[in-house]
C-alpha cells in the first residue's frame, strides 16, 4: 500500500487527469446548463432577431447558413480550456502535479481529450437545436459524419491553444477578461453573413480568418448554402484550408502546451 | 557528520527578473529531523521549497534530497518528496474523497487502493463527516489539514511544507503541528518555512532564519533563544515618568532602551537570564516609578532581524 510504483504510467496518468475534468463537471451543473443553453440562445438570436434582416446567398434559408457556422463559433471557443486552466495553474494543481512522480505531459493530454470530448457533447446538442429550426443535412451521411469529424478535430486544436494561453496567464481573472476577445474573432467571419458585403479591408481579414474557412468546409459537406469566396484561396478549398489550420494550430500549441506544463522555472 | 543528510543545499542562486531570490543559500537537513525555514515575506523561503519540489531549476549552486540532485535526478526527487502549502493546493472544485482519490490513482494505487487509501485517511484526520463535500464549502483549517494529508496519500520520506499554518486560527494551526509530529515521530524528515518564530519552536530540531536569500543565523530554537534573549516592555502611568524607567532598564540592561512616549511605553533588549521580571518591578518601584503594565517577551521576528543587521557578527549561534 504504502510503497510507491516507480514504473511511468502515461496512459493512467492521463486517464486520472481525464477523470478530473469529468468529476469536476459532474459539481458544475450551472455550468453545463449554461454550456448546453449557447447553443440555443445562439439559434433564437442570430437565427430569428438578427436573420428576420439578413439577405441569404442563392434562394437558402438563413438558418442553414447559420447553423454550420454556430457549430464552428463552439468549436473554435478556447475560454474553458484557457480558464480551467489558468486555474489550475494560479491556485497551485500544476504544482501539485509537477512535483509528484508521474508522467507530466500525461497531464496536459488527459484534460484536452475531456475537454474535447464534453465539446462534443456541445455540438450534438446545437445540432438538435439546429435540426429544430430547419437545419438539415443535405449531403449524405458520409460528408456529413466528415463533417462532424473535422469540428471535432477545430475542437481539440482549439483547446490546445485555450490550455496554452491559460498556462502562460497563469491566473482565473485575467483569463476570464480576454473571453471577450472571441467574439470580435467570430464576428469578423462568415459565420453570421457573407463578407461579400464588407469593406474591401475587412472582407479580406474576414476571408483570411480561419474561421471562415471552417465555417465553409462545414457548410460544404453538410451541403448547406455558402457564401461566395471573393476568389480568397482559404474558401476556394475550404475543407484543404481547414485541415492545413488544424494541423499547424496542433502542431504548434500541443508541443508548446506540454513543454510549458512539464519544465521547470 | 555521521547521520546521512536528507536535504543538502549548497550556495544556491535564483534569480526572478534581476532580484536575486536566493542569494548563496546554504541549508542541511539529518535525516528524520525537522528544519523550520524562517523568515519575513520574500525571503526566499518559498524559492527554497519550490527548487527542492523540482518546480524550480537553480541558476548557481547544488540542492540535492537523500543524495538525488534536484536537477540533474529530477525524477528520482520527484519519488522522494512530497509537497504541501503555498503552492500545492488541492482542487475546491471537488470533494475531499475525489482530490485524494484522484491524487491516490496518479500515484498508481489502482482505483480500489486509491478508494481505500483515501478512506482510511480521511478517518485518521477526522474529515470523514465532510469528504463528500466540495472542499470550497469546508473551512480554511480543514482545507489546510487536506492539503497536508494530500503530500502523504504515498508517504515519502521528505515532506517540504510552505507555511502550512499560516492565517491559520491557534486550533487549526495545533492540529496542523499534531498532524506534523505523526509523520516525523513515524520517520519522515521535514523541512516547513514559516513566518513564526513560535512554530519553529514547537516543531523544529533546527532553525535556518533567511533574509534577502541567504542564511542569517542556524542553531537549534534554543540556541536562538539564547542568542536573542528576551525583550523587556514597560507602560508608565505618567508619561513624566519615563525618562526614569528608561533610565532604570538601561542599567539592568546596559542598553539604550526605545521610547515610545505616543503610548507611553519603553522597551529595551537583554540576553541577561537574571534579569527577571520581579527584579524589573522591584527597581522601578524603588526608582518611585508608577507603571501600568510590565512584560518579559521573547523578540518577534522583526526585532531578530534588527538584531541579525545590527549586528553582523552574528553569524551562527551554533
Amino acid at each position: 500500500m504504502s510503497t510507491l510504483d516507480t514504473r511511468p504510467r502515461p496512459l493512467t496518468d492521463a486517464a486520472v487527469a481525464a477523470t478530473r475534468v469529468f468529476a469536476k463537471l459532474r459539481h458544475d451543473p450551472a455550468g453545463i446548463a449554461l454550456t448546453l443553453g449557447a447553443p440555443a440562445v445562439l439559434v433564437l438570436v442570430f437565427g430569428y432577431v438578427f436573420g428576420s434582416a439578413i439577405a441569404v446567398p442563392g434562394s437558402g434559408d438563413y438558418r442553414e447558413y447559420l447553423v454550420p457556422g454556430l457549430f464552428v463559433m463552439i468549436a473554435v471557443n478556447p475560454i474553458p480550456a484557457m480558464v480551467s486552466m489558468a486555474r489550475d495553474a494560479g491556485r497551485g494543481s500544476v504544482d501539485r502535479f509537477r512535483s509528484m512522480p508521474i508522467t507530466r505531459s500525461a497531464i496536459p493530454f488527459g484534460q484536452a481529450a475531456a475537454t474535447a470530448g464534453y465539446g462534443v457533447l456541445c455540438l450534438i446538442f446545437m445540432a438538435v437545436c439546429g435540426l429544430a429550426v430547419g437545419w438539415q443535412v443535405d449531403n449524405g451521411i458520409a460528408p456529413a459524419l466528415a463533417a462532424l469529424a473535422l469540428l471535432i478535430a477545430i475542437q481539440f486544436a482549439f483547446t490546445w491553444l485555450g490550455m496554452y494561453l491559460g498556462l502562460v496567464l497563469g491566473n482565473e481573472e485575467t483569463a476570464s477578461q480576454l473571453a471577450i476577445l472571441v467574439f470580435p474573432l467570430a464576428m469578423m467571419s462568415n459565420i453570421f453573413v457573407p463578407t461579400a458585403g464588407m469593406p474591401a479591408w475587412l472582407r479580406t481579414i474576414a476571408d483570411w480568418n480561419p474561421v471562415s474557412a471552417f465555417a465553409a468546409a462545414v457548410r460544404t459537406l453538410f451541403g448547406n448554402p455558402s457564401a461566395p469566396t471573393n476568389q480568397a484561396w482559404p474558401l476556394e478549398h475550404p475543407v484543404h484550408s481547414s485541415l492545413i489550420w488544424v494541423a499547424l494550430l496542433l502542431m504548434v500549441f500541443a508541443p508548446l502546451c506540454v513543454l510549458r506544463y512539464a519544465r521547470p522555472n | 557528520m555521521t547521520r546521512e543528510l536528507a536535504v543538502s543545499v549548497q550556495g544556491v542562486v535564483k534569480v526572478f527578473d534581476s532580484v536575486r531570490a536566493l542569494d548563496g543559500l546554504d541549508l542541511a537537513v539529518r535525516a528524520g529531523t525537522v528544519c523550520a525555514v524562517l523568515g519575513p515575506n520574500g525571503a526566499g523561503k518559498t524559492t527554497a521549497v519550490r527548487i527542492l519540489a523540482t518546480l524550480v531549476t537553480p541558476e548557481a549552486g547544488r540542492a540535492a534530497v537523500l543524495g538525488q540532485d534536484v536537477v540533474v535526478d529530477a525524477a528520482r526527487v520527484r519519488r522522494l518528496v512530497g509537497l504541501a502549502g503555498q503552492n500545492a493546493a488541492v482542487d475546491n472544485d471537488l470533494t475531499g474523497r475525489e482530490n485524494l482519490v484522484i491524487l491516490g490513482r496518479m500515484l498508481h494505487l489502482g482505483r480500489r487502493g486509491a478508494r481505500s487509501r483515501a478512506d482510511e485517511l480521511l478517518a485518521r484526520f477526522e474529515l470523514a463527516d465532510a469528504a463528500d463535500r466540495l472542499v470550497k464549502t469546508w473551512s480554511g483549517g480543514m482545507r489546510r489539514r487536506l492539503d497536508l494529508i494530500a503530500s502523504f496519500v504515498v508517504p515519502r520520506p521528505v515532506l517540504l511544507l510552505d507555511e502550512p499554518t499560516t492565517g491559520l486560527d491557534p486550533r487549526s494551526r495545533n492540529e496542523i503541528w499534531s498532524t506534523i509530529r505523526d509523520l516525523v515521530a513515524a520517520g519522515t524528515t521535514v523541512v516547513l518555512t514559516t513566518q513564526y518564530l513560535e512554530e519553529a519552536d514547537q516543531l523544529a530540531d533546527d532553525v535556518v532564519i533567511i533574509d534577502h536569500g541567504r542564511c542569517v543565523a542556524t542553531g537549534s530554537p534554543a540556541d536562538l533563544k539564547s542568542t536573542f534573549g528576551v525583550r523587556i516592555d514597560v507602560e508608565v502611568d505618567n508619561p513624566g515618568e519615563l525618562a526614569a524607567a528608561a533610565a532604570v532598564l538601561g542599567a539592568l540592561t546596559a542598553s539604550q532602551p526605545e521610547l515610545d512616549p505616543d503610548h507611553h511605553r519603553v522597551s529595551a533588549p537583554t540576553r541577561d537570564r537574571s534579569v527577571t521580571l520581579p527584579v524589573i518591578v522591584r527597581r522601578l518601584d524603588a526608582a518611585g516609578v508608577q507603571i501600568k503594565d510590565a512584560t518579559v517577551r521573547r523578540p518577534t521576528l522583526d526585532e531578530v532581524f534588527l538584531n541579525l543587521t545590527d549586528n553582523p557578527s552574528t553569524e551562527s549561534a551554533a
